[in-house]
């Protein structure tokens, strides 16, 4: 079975110094494949060279089994996959969440009613159906980063790849989050810095770090042991 | 001959051979200031990509060669089906290419590398309006912010199938995506300004005292005195 992402052998160079080395890497169907390394390691490097926005300078990207080089290659290909940019406000750009949701399904050549249809059916999955008529730029971040993900959805991707879904995500919609990540059928690629997020949502890890890709492990360490939680309530009464 | 190391010299010295190139009436005078200036420019090396900054201008200017000699009246040079063009309306456009050629090649390498914060307290030294002191420097600030942001928003846009096409989506997207670049220019302003404010900000930028212009920098500007008199003395006589 071909897989759905790959690279093999991509090195990346920005400024002369090598972002990315050697870096071999296929992402199978049903697979959640979690990246873990510190800041600058080359994670967002990697999933923007796998869309085509970093050329490699050595090695080839493969997507759902064809050879990519060219824009050309890369364009075709791209509405399988749904990015999830680290900044949400990179990827917000109409005046209403509901136009911004529906712009991925125009571009599938949807007609107008087909897309609005689409962008609200998956905001009401998302729970947040509420935000349709919602000016885009003035949601909370945890908002901003749900409507991303619904103008992803609405795409009806066969992969995800996420970039640090979770940061500045609040309790709330993080929940609502998680909740819409399990329920995606698809395969997932996903950068991130939370360990439990990982643990939750990743069925196998790769660790990169100075640009080097290599296996890792993710397990989960069974604790006993009392300890106390600082909660905050608001004040009945 | 050096040039003013004295910021202020320098402005002022670009500032008068511009304004008396700009009143020059004959072509051959015209012609012999760009060729002055292109050795002066040649002899101080600036780096490549200013050389690019020239091209534009150029650009323009063969508008003008398309277009002059055909709307001025005068001694018919040649036909070009019903249009004819005139031996003034040529030299018109030549002479209007040796002065802009020529001011922008001045500028360029008088001005071209500096840093535009340092051009900032020069203008400030000059005594010009602090708004437009503040316009320019801040512009100059975050022109790479903001570029940076609408060439994320455009990465954004294509990786969920965006391509542009002469039509409604495409000039509504496009329309959206400079809205918002716009509604985002404005936040981080107001963000920038807030900032500026916390740290004791009072509209004013603090004057910092500049030393005295050194000899060699008034010698500088002589020439420059010297050449601006002598082009409109040569064009006049």
């Amino acid at each position: 079975m071909s897989a759905l992402l790959a690279l093999e052998g991509v090195t990346v160079d920005r400024d002369g110094a090598a972002v990315l080395r050697q870096v071999d890497l296929r992402l199978d169907p049903g697979e959640r494949l979690a990246i873990v390394g510190p800041n600058g390691a080359g994670k967002t490097t990697l999933l923007r060279t796998l869309v085509g926005l970093e050329r490699p300078a050595a090695g080839r990207v493969r997507l759902f089994g064809n050879v990519c080089a060219s824009e050309r290659d890369f364009r075709a290909l791209r509405p399988r996959i749904g990015y999830l940019f680290q900044d949400s406000d990179d990827q917000l750009f109409c005046p209403s969440v509901i136009e911004d949701v529906a712009f991925g399904p125009l571009n599938l050549g949807c007609t107008e009613a087909e897309a609005f249809g689409r962008a609200e059916q998956v905001l009401e999955m998302l729970g947040i159906g509420a935000l349709a008529p919602r000016i885009s730029h003035r949601l909370s971040g945890g908002e901003k980063r749900l409507v991303c993900l619904a103008g992803l959805l609405a795409m009806r991707p066969d992969v995800l790849m996420l970039d640090e879904p979770t940061n500045g995500v609040d309790a709330e919609n993080g929940r609502r989050l998680r909740a819409a990540l399990h329920g995606f059928p698809g395969a997932m690629l996903l950068v991130s810095h939370d360990d439990g997020f990982i643990a939750e949502l990743a069925n196998r890890a790769m660790a990169i770090e100075n640009g080097r890709l290599s296996p890792a492990d993710i397990h989960t360490h069974p604790h006993r042991h009392t300890h106390s939680h600082p909660h905050i309530h608001a004040r009945e009464g | 001959m050096t040039l003013p190391q004295d910021l202020r010299l320098r402005l002022v010295g670009a500032f008068l051979v511009i304004a008396s190139l700009s009143q020059l009436r004959t072509l051959a005078v015209a012609g012999a200031a760009l060729a002055a200036v292109m050795l002066f420019a040649a002899w101080s090396r600036p780096e490549p990509r200013l050389w690019r900054r020239l091209v534009h201008v150029e650009g323009f200017l063969l508008l003008l060669f398309a277009t002059l000699p055909f709307t001025l009246p005068g001694r018919p040079l040649f036909t070009f089906g019903p249009l004819t063009a005139s031996v003034e309306g040529v030299e018109r456009a030549m002479l209007i290419a040796a002065k802009v050629s020529a001011s922008v090649l001045l500028l360029m390498a008088m001005l071209g590398s500096v840093e535009p914060a340092r051009l900032g307290s020069a203008l400030r030294g000059l005594y010009v309006p602090e708004t437009m002191v503040r316009v320019f420097v801040l512009t100059a600030r975050y022109l790479a912010l903001i570029r940076d942001e609408a060439r994320r928003l455009h990465e954004a846009m294509v990786m969920r199938g965006f391509r542009p096409r002469s039509n409604r989506h495409t000039w509504r997207s496009y329309g959206h995506l400079v809205g918002m670049l716009l509604v985002r220019a404005l936040a981080r302003a107001q963000r920038v300004e807030e900032a500026m404010l916390c740290r004791g900000y009072e509209g004013r930028f603090p004057r910092l005292g500049q030393p005295a212009p050194a000899a060699r920098d008034w010698a500088g500007f002589g020439v420059a005195v010297a050449l601006s008199a002598a082009v409109t003395l040569a064009d006049r006589l």
